[in-house]
């Protein structure tokens, strides 16, 4: 682990610090300053405590793109449910599974937890194993009809990829997706 | 007014029961760890997701409605976090029922996983004990 100087560290653990404070005042419930004080101790005390190493590479939030990757989740999340529910209902028992691996294009490891995630949700899918460095994310599938199915649910993963990367991706993020769209697909 | 909310509220809660009642089928009737996971995240997931809904409607006071968001926001983030784990150990100690995949990229070669690295189970040979990580 490399020393930072130390303004870069506390800027890094600002958003964390933030994020502890609002779960500690969503579970009292009630705003009050009290609440806000002593949310901040038991915040500084988990950061100093707990030190988490930061995550690399900033996130801008676009909210449009947000807004739309947040309509298709829950979409998403309504069918996913529905269908494995069926799957585990009907009298004929399940479909065929799968395991694919999806070349993802995001670079950042923040990102690429959340497409991660969101992988998980979506219907279809389980991420089985995430290789860092060559992008490369394996999939479980679960109803599987054929061939042309699986193509389908792989081209599905990369366009949530792509919405996630709209929604959450820095500039550059962005500018790699497109190239990486536009030139030929990668291997 | 109260009477449609308490209408929404019931619909809410019982669809994510029984959402959550699938969830449990799925673990009896799925194959496999592998599948059985599909159902341990999404109906699952979104069974409690509606029940949270529903009691929100329900419930008086905004402070148990931040409640059950937190409880939504967290139960989003962690189960596919232990589903991945669970699946993870499955795959590496073989147990996946082969007979039913249609596809298999991990298993195909130049994979770590057909390298032996020594964390396989004793009963499960290495598939290539040749191809051995130097060092």
């Amino acid at each position: 682990m490399t020393v930072e100087p130390a303004a870069t560290r506390l800027r890094h653990q600002v958003p964390l610090a933030v994020w502890l404070v609002l779960v500690w005042m969503l579970l009292w419930g009630t705003w009050s300053w009290a609440n806000l004080l002593s949310g901040l101790v038991v915040a500084l005390v988990v950061l100093v405590l707990l030190p988490l190493p930061h995550v690399v590479g900033g996130v801008r939030v676009r909210p449009a793109p947000l807004l739309a990757f947040l309509g298709h989740f829950v979409v998403d999340l309504f069918l996913s449910g529905a269908e494995v529910a069926w799957q585990a209902l009907r009298p004929r028992g399940v479909h065929r599974t799968a395991i694919i691996q999806v070349q993802l294009r995001v670079d950042s490891d923040l990102l690429l937890t959340m497409v991660a995630e969101a992988t998980s949700l979506v219907p279809g899918s389980l991420v089985l194993d995430l290789d860092r460095e060559q992008r490369l994310m394996t999939l479980h599938l679960l109803p599987v009809r054929d061939r042309a199915d699986v193509e389908r649910k792989r081209a599905n993963v990369l366009v949530v990829e792509e919405r996630l990367v709209r929604a959450f991706g820095s500039a550059e993020d962005v500018a790699a997706l497109d190239a990486a769209r536009t030139g030929v697909t990668a291997p | 007014m109260t009477a449609l909310a308490d209408v929404v509220a019931f619909a809410c809660l019982l669809a994510g029961a029984l959402l959550c009642l699938t969830a449990g089928l799925g673990l009896v009737r799925f194959p496999d760890v592998l599948s059985r996971m599909h159902a341990g995240t999404k109906p699952q997931v979104l069974g409690v997701l509606l029940v949270m809904v529903g009691a929100a409607i329900r419930l008086d006071g905004w402070a148990n409605a931040w409640m059950l968001l937190l409880v939504a926001a967290f139960q989003l983030l962690t189960a596919p976090v232990s589903a991945h784990l669970i699946s993870r150990v499955a795959y590496r100690r073989r147990h996946v029922r082969r007979d039913l995949l249609l596809v298999d990229e991990l298993g195909t070669p130049g994979h770590q996983d057909d390298a032996h690295r020594g964390d396989e189970p004793g009963d499960a040979p290495p598939e290539h004990p040749a191809v051995r990580p130097a060092g």
